[in-house]
């Protein structure tokens, strides 16, 4: 089968663990106290469906929503979006839902967004705790992380507030961690699983329409001056 | 930002986008400022919501114009040229993987009156209404000789040397008449006006064939351009500049360049500075350091349709070269439309724009206007053509030239590599990035 090529962007606030849910994702590792993003254009990785193999093409911020200077062509054309906020900042969550006005202002208008309250393993122990952990007496009881000292392991987000907000909206919803891996494989699964293929093979050019965009990797009739001598099969 | 840098870059236009992603992947710590929300600078494409605040003092646009998310406007009107020098920095630098690109889909000359396709084939030409048959000849042989001629094989010279000869020489060698040679100059190496018939031929040679072998990369037109507006091209450097740590402050005031001994130190803005060795900055940000050599109109014209005689292009290149309408600088006019994901469906973008020559420079591109077939709303912007006076190295603030009124981004890659050179003391050597599979590789390893 024929991957098909899906552009999926991730958007959040700074520190809320985007580039780690990827790498968690893609390579199946986690590194602690990862220093700011650094060096990848994006990074790629298949996702095995039933009836179709989706091939995405996950684009990191590269840092540049730090100083809310992220530009309009990174989220230009994506057909998925992956929305971060931090379970233990509640600011991070405002700041989703202004990603999800931007896209809905501004994306493609059959963009499949998941809303993902990322760092769940510093407020829970498992999977199965409910999320009547934000109470105060559970504070700075069982995890020790260290992966954000700054306002320690409260929960400040309660699952069914993001829960609730997300299905307002129309958002797939998960919590997840991307240090042990918990709802992370999910998240893309169902992204993969929701994507419109007729919407994506409009999107990606492969209709008439798309007669005269070319490649400029591939060089046209003079190509050959331009080609990098890497198999073009 | 109270921090220190290598390199502090204000305005995100393209010239200071490229400059700012090379020298991150050179490992220099950037910091890259723009007074806007935006990006792009004088290279931005606008929304309406932009454009309405930019030029009519924040109106709401009317709501018969559509959604807001639909327009990129560009305000400078440019194209790439397909084997012009941009493009090869978008592939070495992988930056094209960023971003799509459409054709233009033909180029047009106005010729006594009328409006003629500039042949894009053998086929076209043969068919062309621009040349008698006789002078298709002379051209053809014109062109033979511009495309067999080798500067270190004397064989092929014919007895010219045009590292010496004037074009004009050349042209009245080949017998050619003045509309074929108004065609060649302004249509094909793209002159905008005459002083070159005077300059040595090599110039106009190199120009020739940079438009012949562009046309042949794609056919069609030499052209082509960004989907989503010419912004996007500084985004897609600004975007590699992050990748390599690069950091990005919009809607950022500067307030001052400070100096200690005659030598940049750093940059304020409001009470913070950010300290650094060299600025890199557009005229706007160092107004005292650049001098006006120019002053262009260009009026961005939102139409309703095609305009009238070009075969219903979605997009276009237009040349009306100066001694068609006596004039001494030809007027442009460039058109994209919906198919380049720049306005809304059913509506076309044309600028049309020329160099400066009365105190009137609205009846200056009449001309122009007068070929659009009805014009649904208009934007008139009047700006200077500046460079800086100084060089920079002195002080380590380096200043680059505004976009000028040239119909391609050649002078821009110009500008960038002699930006380059004075910054870093190297010339610019463009290396293959790895690709994106070979990156993953590395990480993953």
């Amino acid at each position: 089968m024929k991957p098909v090529q899906v552009k999926l962007v991730l958007l959040g606030e700074a520190a809320v663990g985007k580039s780690s849910l990827v790498l968690r994702f893609v390579n199946d590792e986690f590194q602690e106290n990862k220093e700011p993003t650094i060096g990848a254009a994006f990074l790629t990785q298949k996702c095995r469906l039933e009836d179709k193999v989706i091939k995405f093409e996950i684009w990191d911020t590269a840092g540049q929503e730090r100083f809310h200077s992220l530009a309009p062509m990174y989220y230009r054309n994506a057909q998925a979006a992956v929305i971060v906020y931090d379970v233990t900042k509640a600011s991070s969550l405002v700041k989703a839902k202004s990603w999800v006005k931007e896209l809905q202002r501004q994306a493609n208008p059959n963009i499949v967004i998941a809303l993902t309250g990322n760092k769940a393993d510093l407020v829970s122990s498992g999977r199965s705790k409910s999320s009547s952990e934000d109470e105060d007496n559970q504070e700075g009881e069982e995890n020790q992380d260290e992966e954000d000292e700054d306002h320690g392991v409260t929960r400040e987000v309660p699952t069914e507030e993001a829960s609730a907000y997300a299905q307002e909206a129309g958002l797939l919803f998960y919590e997840t961690s991307a240090k042990n891996g918990q709802g992370v494989a999910e998240v893309f699964t169902e992204i993969a699983k929701k994507i419109p293929l007729e919407h994506v093979l409009s999107a990606r050019g492969r209709g008439a329409s798309s007669s005269s965009r070319v490649d400029l990797q591939t060089g046209g009739g003079l190509g050959g001056q331009q080609h990098k001598g890497v198999c073009a099969c | 930002m109270d921090e220190t840098y290598d390199i502090i870059v204000m305005g995100t236009g393209l010239t200071e986008c490229i400059l700012s992603g090379l020298l991150s992947i050179e490992g220099k710590k950037v910091l890259h400022l723009d007074r806007n929300d935006y990006y792009g600078g004088d290279s931005a494409s606008l929304n309406l919501t932009q454009l309405f605040r930019q030029f009519r003092g924040g109106e709401a646009p009317p709501a018969e114009l559509g959604r807001d998310r639909d327009y990129n406007v560009d305000l400078i009107p440019k194209f790439m040229m397909a084997n012009g020098e941009l493009v090869k920095i978008l592939v070495h630098t992988d930056v094209t993987r960023y971003l799509e690109f459409k054709q233009i889909a033909g180029s047009f000359v106005y010729r006594d009156g009328k409006i003629a396709k500039v042949p894009a084939s053998e086929m076209e030409a043969v068919r062309s209404p621009l040349m008698g048959l006789f002078e298709k000849r002379r051209a053809k042989k014109f062109f033979e000789f511009v495309q067999n001629y080798k500067q270190e094989d004397p064989s092929t010279h014919g007895g010219i040397d045009i590292a010496v000869t004037p074009m004009q020489n050349v042209y009245e060698h080949f017998g050619l008449e003045a509309g074929t040679i108004d065609f060649i100059g302004h249509a094909l190496a793209l002159h905008l006006e005459d002083s070159y018939l005077n300059r040595p031929a090599f110039e106009t040679f190199d120009r020739i064939t940079l438009y012949m072998s562009s046309m042949a990369r794609w056919g069609k037109s030499p052209y082509l351009y960004p989907l989503y507006g010419l912004g996007e091209l500084p985004q897609g450097f600004a975007r590699l500049s992050a990748i390599y740590g690069g950091t990005y402050m919009l809607d950022k005031k500067v307030d001052e360049i400070v100096y200690e001994d005659g030598k940049v130190v750093g940059v304020r803005s409001g009470d913070e500075i950010a300290k650094c060795s060299q600025v890199i900055c557009d005229p706007s940000y160092a107004p005292e350091k650049v001098q006006k050599v120019d002053r262009v109109i260009r009026a961005i014209c939102l139409l309703s349709g095609p305009i009238p005689n070009t075969e219903n292009a979605d997009s276009f290149q237009l040349i009306i070269p100066q001694n068609q309408v006596k004039r001494k600088n030809d007027i442009y006019v460039a058109g994209v439309s919906s198919s380049h994901n720049v306005c809304e469906k059913n509506h076309y973008l044309a600028i049309v724009s020329t160099i400066i020559e009365t105190d009137n420079p609205q009846v200056e591109i009449q001309p122009g206007l007068d070929l659009l077939g009805p014009i649904v709303d208009m934007f008139i912007q009047i700006a200077d053509i500046s460079e800086p006076i100084q060089n920079g190295t002195t002080d380590q603030v380096f200043v680059s030239k505004s976009y000028d009124a040239t119909s391609h981004f050649e002078t821009v890659c110009d500008d960038v590599k002699d930006l380059y050179k004075r910054v870093t003391g190297n010339t610019l050597v463009l290396k293959q990035r790895p690709s994106q599979e070979e990156e993953q590789k590395e990480m993953a390893a």
